[in-house]
This record gives structure tokens, sequence and C-alpha cells, in this order.
């Protein structure tokens, strides 16, 4: 059902996208003749990229353009709901993970998602981040307490944090459930981490909090965020595809994006002309 | 200024509005403290101790205690046996027939299971358990507290089912995915997460169905039947406050009548305090997370 490949062979991707300079990482993903339906609505056409190990890869575009949509493919979110068909090919190290055969399971524990409104479980904070980790790992409970630590340390919110571990998630503010939300996401060790729209319900101190923290996350993890916000892609990307309606317009290095777009609809929408 | 001319007419309507509203809510009130006043003044002189004490086979000189008890029983009956089912049921329409066609279909099955007349349910928990019990057991068991207590589950089945699936579907789907997307399996998310999310919510909605079918004397007229005598026994006839009250009311002594204005007065605010519970100490937080 999800697997269209042989079915589909052309590969007319609008932008073929490993990124023009030479000095990239070696992908870690690759998306080639990717496609997404919405019953009838064909929400993504034939995007291919190849999302580079240990960077940050921005994604942007104006509202419905399909930026959430691809990154809700990432991890396969999209199919607990009916009526999504996702055809066409992702690779994460060298497997496709479209292949119905691929494990939900082993591929959530390495691609993990942070959304858009922060959704802290209903517990305590130390039983959200070890919620998912006991899930797929037995430890001590000493063990358990060296990993949440840990985790909450590389979300930054340790220190916040560290005399209330017993207390309900729900009483920490947005920007600290925020950041709840990634240090329980990073405590399975993903090697890919998804950020939808993570700082749009976020004031700009928490905002820019979620900046510098994908900054240093970066040294670990391979990091793919869509943003509505312009700025924030400029700020925290290496990266940067521009799409529009259910097109992978134009992907390139963010300073290039940013500066030189190949692309007339791109430099458009950064100049703010439409979008 | 035209403006403050705009700002005076609001301003009235509002008024207007407002006084309806006002009267509307006091007509509500006026007949709940009518009620409560009705049954308390008719009923005083048999609230003493002996109406919590003494059974109703002493007639004016007893109480409702063997009444009261069978209440107890047949209610808790009546809900043990509907929460478990309802609530499962209730999780299967919200979490798991997304993809199934049955969903909408038993949802609009429910709906009329809710809305059915309580005297039917009772002829029905006759038709499956009284008769084929008296024929089993060559009329040593007839009717039953056991019989009455599946009566008065199906009158709360429905109203469990509905509040569980409402309940469940008031927590935000984001939920659900930032659960999935750790790779927590779906029962485990509905079980520890979405259960956990909705569980105020979901005892309100126990609650007021045991409100509900504590009020109910129609479907135990020909299940439970009534008895005069104590009886723990839930494969005995037994008998409950509201079922009580109506025989009470037909009685032509006085004395009789004040005792089931009384069981009136009692039954109101229990099923009254019930509500309040439900209402104050659950609804603090319905939905935990949204």
């Amino acid at each position: 059902m999800t697997n269209m490949n042989e079915a589909a062979p052309s590969f007319a991707a609008t932008a073929q996208a490993s990124a023009s300079d030479g000095t990239m990482a070696a992908a870690k993903m690759t998306v080639r003749d990717l496609n997404f339906h919405y019953g009838e609505f064909h929400a993504l056409k034939n995007i291919a990229m190849d999302i580079p190990e240990k960077k940050v890869t921005a994604i942007i575009g104006p509202s419905g353009c399909g930026k959430s949509t691809l990154l809700r493919i990432f991890n396969r979110i999209y199919a607990i709901y009916p009526k999504l068909v996702a055809s066409g090919e992702i690779v994460l190290d060298g497997e496709n993970i479209l292949d119905p055969k691929y494990s939900l399971n082993r591929l959530r524990s390495k691609v993990g998602m942070v959304f858009q409104k922060p959704v802290p479980f209903p517990m305590t904070i130390f039983e959200n981040v070890a919620y998912g980790i006991r899930h797929h790992e037995k430890l001590s409970r000493a063990d358990m307490e060296i990993r949440v630590e840990q985790a909450l340390r590389s979300a930054a919110l340790w220190d916040e944090v560290k005399d209330k571990l017993k207390q309900s998630a729900l009483g920490l503010s947005g920007g600290q459930q925020q950041r709840l939300c990634i240090a329980r996401g990073i405590a399975l060790k993903p090697e890919v981490l998804l950020l939808d729209e993570p700082t749009s319900a976020l004031d700009p101190i928490a905002t820019s909090r979620i900046e510098q923290l994908v900054e240093e996350l970066k040294n670990d993890f391979t990091i793919v965020i869509v943003t509505h916000n312009m700025q924030q892609a400029a700020r925290c990307s290496d990266l940067t595809a521009f799409m529009y309606m259910g097109e992978l317009i134009e992907f390139d290095r963010t300073e290039k994006i940013f500066t030189k777009p190949n692309k007339k609809q791109t430099e458009d929408y950064i100049t703010g002309r439409f979008g | 200024m035209a403006t403050s001319h705009i700002y005076a007419r609001r301003r009235l309507k509002n008024i207007i509005a407002m006084v309806l509203s006002v009267l509307a809510t006091g007509v509500g009130l006026l007949f709940l403290a009518w009620i409560l006043w009705e049954t308390l003044s008719q009923g005083i002189s048999a609230l003493k101790p002996q109406l919590f004490t003494r059974i109703t086979a002493y007639r004016e000189e007893g109480g409702l205690a063997n009444a009261m008890v069978g209440s107890l029983i047949l209610n808790s009956l009546g809900i043990l046996i509907a929460t478990p089912i309802g609530v499962m049921a209730g999780t299967w329409l919200s979490e798991y027939s997304l993809r199934s066609r049955l969903g909408p279909v038993i949802r609009f099955l429910n709906d009329i299971l809710l809305s059915a007349p309580s005297i039917v349910l009772g002829l029905f928990a006759y038709t499956i358990i009284v008769l084929p019990m008296k024929w089993a057991t060559n009329g040593d068991i007839t009717f039953s507290g056991f019989a009455g207590g599946i009566a008065l589950a199906l009158i709360a089945l429905p109203v469990i089912v509905r509040t569980t699936d409402e309940m469940l579907r008031l927590v935000p789907s984001t939920l659900r995915e930032a659960a999935l997307s750790l790779g927590v399996p779906q029962w485990k998310l509905t079980v520890q997460i979405l259960i956990r999310s909705a569980r105020s919510g979901i005892v309100t909605g126990v609650l007021l169905a045991l409100a509900r079918i504590s009020g109910e004397t129609a479907p135990l007229l020909f299940t439970a039947f009534g008895n005069n005598f104590m009886t723990f026994n839930p494969l005995d006839k037994m008998p409950s406050l509201p079922q009580v009250i109506y025989e009470y009311t037909k009685d032509p002594s006085p004395d009789i009548n004040t005792l089931a204005w009384a069981g009136a007065f009692v039954l109101t605010m229990f099923v009254l305090l019930l509500s309040l519970t439900a209402r104050f100490a659950f609804s603090r937080s319905k939905v935990s997370n949204d």
C-alpha cells in the first residue's frame, strides 16, 4: 500500500537536491520520489532531498505548502490516521523506512519528534522522560536516574527542574514544557530529531533558548526543523529547503538560500513578496 | 454622539438578556427548592433514627433500612457490571474505531439505548434473566437482586460509554502523536496516558450514571420485585428505595405515606450530593492536557 516505487518509476524531482557546495557531510536520510496523498489531495509531489548527518536542515514555506506533512512522514506518524498514503523512498542508513516491513518501533527509536505545542504527559517530570526509555530498554533505577538527568541536561532544563522531578510536568511553563518534550525525545538517543515548529507557541525568550539548544544538539543529532519563521531558519540552520504547494522548490545551504537563491519563487518568498 | 446611542442600545439589550437568563435560572432553582422543601416538610415527622435502622416489615412502626441496603446493593451491582464494559466500549469507540465502519453504527445504537424507556429495559431483563432462572430452578429463584442489577446496568451502560468516548476524544491528538512518536504501542498509550488524562471525566460519567440509576423504579418492579425484609443475597427478591416509595405512596395509611416522603427526601439528597460530588470534586481538571 505504501510503497509504490515500482509502479511509479519516473524520477521527476523539481529540485534535485544535494546542496551545490561540496563540503556537505554524508546524507543521513535520502528522500527519493516521495509522493503523499490525503485522500484525493496530492499533498507532496516528487520530493527528493538528501538530509546531511549532524546538521540542522530547516524546511520553510507558506502555510499549507506541505512542510509539516513532509516532516511527519520521516517517522511515519502520519500513518495513525486513515486515508493518508505515502509512496516513494526514504532511505535511513541504507534502509527504506517507508517499507511496511520496517518496524515502527525501531523507526521511532531512531527518529524522535517534537511538536508545535508542548505536550507533556500527565505524569511527573521524571516519568515524562523515563516513560519512553522504559519502553525500549530495561534499566536499573540508578541507570534510569542517570539517563534522565543526562537528557534533561542536554535539553538545558536540568537546573530548573532538578529539585522538583517528582512534581507534575503540567505545572511547568510553556518553554520548560517544550524543553521537557525535547528531553523526552533525546532520552531515547535517536539519530534524527524532527522539530515541527517547536517555538511557535513560545515567547521570544523561550524561543531563543530552544534555538541555542538546537545549535548544541546538532553535535549529536541530525536535526530537521520546520518553521514559519524565516529568521529562525536563517539563524539556526545549515541548510534550508523551500517548499511551495507540495513541491520542493529549492534546497541549498542556508546562507545561499537567504542571499542568492537560484529560483525566483524562493527569492519572492524570502523577501516577503508572497506567503 | 451616534456611537453612544449604539452603546446605550447594546446595554439595554444586554440588560434584557441578563434579566431573562436570571429569571430562567430562578425558575429552575425554584422547582428544585420546592421539591426539596415539599419532601422535607411532608416527611420530616418520619425522619428519625428508626428510618435508617428498622425494616419495612414493621410498617408504620418501621423504617426503610432494608430498602436503603437493597438500593445500595442494586446500584453497586449495576455500576460494577456497567463500568468495565462501558469504559472499554467507550475506549474502543474513541481510540480504535477510526478505521472501522462499525464505530458510527455503535455510537448511534448506544444513543438509542441511552434514550430507551427504562421500563423496556426492565422487561428485557425480566425476559432474559428472571424467566430463564425461574425455569432453570423450578421456580426457586424468580425475581432477584441480580436481575435488578442487570436492568440497572443496562441503563448505566450507555451513559458510561458515551462519557468515556467523549472524554477521550477531548484529549488532544497531539498527545497521542507525542506518545506514538516515542515508539510506545497503542495499548500502552491508551491505558497509561489517555485514560489517565481523561480519568476525572470518566469518573464523573460513572457518578452521573449512578445518580441516574439510583432513582429508577420501573425496571426494578419486575426484576428485583421488592422484599419487606433485610436481605443481602442477590439471588433473593430485593427491595429498593424508589420501589418502596412507589408502594408506600399508594398505601391508604397516612403514616406510611409520610415514610414515603421521608424516603423521597433521602433519595433526592443522595442524588443531589452525588451530582454535586461529580461536578466539584472531579471537574477541577476535566482533561488535564489542553
